[in-house]
């Protein structure tokens, strides 16, 4: 295998030390996942073997003191606020990434993208703090409590739209713009070219952003700890509160011992595999080549 | 030539790259102190702002030594202690039986108090009307005298001894609580309500006396006719009260020891009075 | 001609896309403005040089800017030689298609997508507990550089793959060894897009909480060794919203200076970015 034989023709001693020296990194790197993963399993095999993995979707409520450790709300938490945020954020950073090429003037289209990657660089705390002190109020205006679905999903829209405003417009400039000219030679006005030529054909990128989008919604912790309510329950309506598998884990590590800090390493577990998931799938799109080549 | 110009930024880059570990590894280090001069607490976020006021002062009396407490809440605490990761746990509630062959010492009392927002008009609540309260079937404040607004629930997250003590007290169990809000510590549910005209919760009293008298818009309601304050639970008279308890392993020896007597001494009364908790008289 | 059909639907999307826009700026104008509204008065270089009073409602936040360095500081002098190495061994020593290659980028990618609280998990239970290193800015600081590897790798690969590959063949034909020619010409002329890796890693570690919350713990006393806990400026920016009644003021400073900070470190990686892609034209 190449990691273990010596692919090069050079003769030095040198060489051979230094060349191994790389392998010993990169075997590092390359086995954080097997770390990582490795340690999160030792922590959850206490609740593993002891709870079983059945209990944690049939027991009756999330009540650690009284081992009782149903996720099923939490889950529901998690999907629901991220999927809330993909409906409103994929077609606002598709439509960016749309305005940023076709629409906005050059240096209008130049600063709003700056704007979008200044946007992605803020921290999640930042969102959380001002979805706190300015969102949550405003909800709480308008129908209480405050902390509630609807100021999770409105958070996290604002976190996922640069990541996919970001790679939207990415694979939108790599739509050939031989389509585009024929296009419009042929007649077809501007929204027609976009709309039937330039999204489809660059529909994997924009597939992916979506799935790392989605992704980074399920994973997010801080904003939605601080805007969510952080009540167990499913929700009725978007004005309920909720708390996510992330919100669990960051609210209750601190004070949980043995079965119950196990059952949180499980929850941790669960929400690494659903991530993975997605991402594996973005990663798969994004190698595919697109269905139209061109020549 | 070319390579030699290219090479001055990767000498530089290195050289800063050197210089940081340097600084990190060894102008960092040798501030430290003796270890032997350290004491690490963990427990109660009730106590930790007063155990960490103490740890000061006792650090000026004893310098060289380093007071490190960290909340964990108090079964934390407790198994911090057996486990030896921590030399003294601080604990908010009286000790299970299976912890009582643990040392504790008691260096204070607190309450536990519902909390209003100071533009609620509520000035009293009867037990049976917290209860339905909390479990949801009264839900507007018109219905207990106060606005036409709908009552916003303040809980505690589970496995806080606070929590414990206020389920005791009413007799509920958890499942029971119908919240609309679930929050961490003390300071967490103080924040909630003041800034919620129509939020109701339950803190320590100490913690919440102190934020009300730093102008924090929140005011605290007697419970069976008691109102809930530093002279009440001196008294005894206050219904939900509890021991705020220093545990360690076994009878303490050395730093450990002089702290804990630190602690009990009247040097720190006027700390633990701060703080709005009851020194005990010795 | 277009017809009225279309017309309508012209300007429907014209309207529907420059909405978009708009409805995008709002918020991030009103974030940033509410930020500096509340956060300027508060800011100054006192703030900047003193110790937190008063559980961080009074003071300034200095002991936590030196713990968010050390932190910063940890991560990234662990992660440079592994990522460089890593990267080194992808760009020079495997081909696209080969097994381990593909193995070493796929476990990265997966590690770029895993959620920053489960790396705190990890943390916890690895560094804190097994290497007993119980909550300190050495374990925060390990953590954060596991976070920050795989995208540090990504970046650094990137800037040796740009390299012509005329470089490596002229080198090979004097006759150089592999690793003079890495250290001394190909290393050089990647040092840009190095640069922009390691700015890029330091940024993503400073925004960082979740996996703080429980590897470098919340003590917000000026640290004195490696093994202290310390806080960081983004849990600072956290505890004071949520659980310090009184706490806003100081939060929305704090968190003036991190976005702050993020932002410089952001400007001055693009600046550099666009520096190197002058040279490469030129080697062409």
């Amino acid at each position: 295998m190449i990691l273990f034989s010596n692919n090069t023709s050079s003769r030095s001693n040198t060489d051979r030390y230094f060349s191994w020296g790389l392998r010993v990194l990169s075997l590092l790197a390359a086995s954080l996942l097997v770390l990582v993963l490795g340690f999160i399993l030792r922590e959850s095999w206490m609740a593993l073997t002891q709870v079983g993995l059945s209990r944690f979707f049939t027991d009756s409520g999330w009540f650690p003191t009284e081992h009782s450790y149903e996720i099923t709300p939490m889950i529901s938490g998690t999907l629901l606020a991220a999927w809330g945020s993909i409906l409103l954020a994929a077609p606002l950073g598709i439509l960016s990434a749309v305005f940023c090429h076709f629409y906005a003037p050059p240096i209008l289209g130049l600063w709003y993208r700056r704007m979008i990657e200044l946007l992605a660089g803020i921290p999640s705390v930042v969102f959380g703090f001002w979805g706190l002190v300015v969102l949550v109020p405003l909800i709480a205006a308008w129908q209480p409590p405050g902390p509630s679905l609807l100021g999770g999903i409105l958070i996290l829209t604002l976190m996922i739209i640069p990541t996919i405003m970001l790679i939207a417009h990415s694979s939108i400039s790599q739509v050939p713009t031989t389509y585009i000219n024929n296009a419009t030679a042929l007649g077809l006005s501007r929204w027609a070219v976009i709309w039937r030529i330039v999204l489809p054909a660059s529909r994997v990128g924009l597939l992916t952003g979506i799935f790392l989008g989605l992704a980074r919604a399920m994973g997010e912790t801080m904003a939605i700890l601080m805007v969510c309510g952080n009540v167990i329950q499913y929700p009725s309506h978007i004005f309920d509160p909720i708390r996510t598998l992330t919100a669990n884990i960051a609210l209750e590590m601190a004070y949980a011992l043995d079965q119950h800090r196990s059952a949180l390493f499980i929850s941790g577990l669960l929400l690494m595999v659903l991530v993975i998931i997605f991402v594996s799938i973005a990663e798969v799109l994004r190698h595919k080549t697109p269905y139209v080549v061109a020549k | 030539m070319a390579a030699l110009t290219f090479l001055r930024p990767f000498l530089s880059l290195s050289l800063l790259v050197g210089f940081i570990s340097l600084f990190e590894l060894f102008g960092v280090w040798p501030l430290a102190q003796a270890q032997e001069g350290n004491l690490v607490i963990t427990g109660s976020s009730t106590m930790a702002p007063l155990l960490l006021e103490i740890g000061k002062r006792f650090e000026t009396r004893h310098p060289g030594t380093r007071i490190d407490v960290q909340t964990g809440g108090s079964s934390r605490g407790i198994a911090d202690v057996v486990n030896g990761l921590a030399d003294i746990g601080m604990a908010s509630r009286t000790l299970n039986p299976q912890e009582k062959h643990l040392h504790g010492t008691v260096i204070a009392r607190d309450g536990i108090g519902m909390i209003l927002h100071t533009s609620n008009p509520i000035q009293e609540l009867t037990n049976s009307q917290i209860v339905a309260i909390y479990t949801g079937r009264i839900k507007n404040w018109q219905q207990v005298g106060g606005h036409n607004a709908p009552i916003t629930v303040v809980n505690k997250a589970q496995g806080r001894s606070t929590l414990k003590l206020f389920l005791q007290y009413l007799k509920l169990s958890t499942r029971d609580i119908q919240a609309h809000v679930v929050i961490g510590d003390n300071e967490q549910g103080i924040k909630t309500v003041a800034g919620n005209p129509n939020a109701i919760g339950y803190v320590s009293i100490g913690t919440a006396q102190y934020d009300a008298s730093h102008g924090i818009s929140i005011h605290l309601l007697p419970l069976q006719h008691i109102p809930a304050s530093v002279e009440t639970v001196r008294a005894g008279t206050f219904p939900l009260s509890r021991p705020l308890t220093l545990i360690t392993k076994s009878t303490p020896t050395g730093l450990t020891k002089n702290f804990i007597h630190f602690a009990q001494s009247p040097e720190v009364h006027d700390l633990i009075l701060q703080q709005y908790f009851v020194p005990l008289q010795h | 001609m277009l017809s009225l059909s279309n017309t309508i639907r012209e300007t429907g999307a014209t309207l529907m896309v420059w909405t978009t826009a708009a409805l995008i700026t709002i918020p991030f104008l009103w974030l940033i403005g509410d930020l500096l509204w509340h956060g300027w008065p508060y800011l100054s270089l006192n703030f900047l040089l003193s110790a937190p009073q008063n559980a961080g409602r009074e003071g300034g936040i200095e002991p936590i800017l030196v713990s968010t360095g050390l932190i910063v500081g940890i991560c990234m002098v662990v992660a440079l030689p592994i990522g460089l190495g890593t990267a080194l061994f992808l760009s020079e020593y495997t081909r696209n298609d080969q097994v381990s290659g593909r193995l070493i980028r796929g476990s990265l990618d997966v590690l770029a997508g895993v959620p920053s609280i489960v790396f705190g998990l990890f943390g916890n239970a690895f560094f804190c507990q097994a290497l007993d290193l119980g909550f300190s800015i050495l374990s925060g600081g390990l953590t954060l550089a596991c976070m920050v590897l795989p995208i540090l790798i990504r970046t650094l690969e990137e800037s040796f793959r740009t390299i012509a590959l005329d470089q490596r063949l002229a080198a090979a034909a004097l006759g150089i060894s592999k690793m003079a020619t890495i250290q001394h010409i190909l290393l050089p002329a990647a040092i840009p897009g190095l640069l922009v890796g390691c700015i890029l890693g330091v940024g993503r570690a400073m925004a960082e909480t979740a996996a703080l919350i429980f590897t470098s713990g919340y003590v917000d006393r000026m640290p004195t060794s490696l093994m202290d806990s310390g806080r960081a400026l983004s849990l600072h920016i956290y505890d004071l919203s949520m659980n310090v009644a009184g706490g806003n003021p100081n939060a929305y400073a704090t968190a003036l200076v991190l976005v702050g900070l993020l932002i410089s470190i952001n400007i001055v990686a693009s600046w550099i970015a666009e520096q190197w892609t002058i040279p490469n034209q030129l080697q062409n």
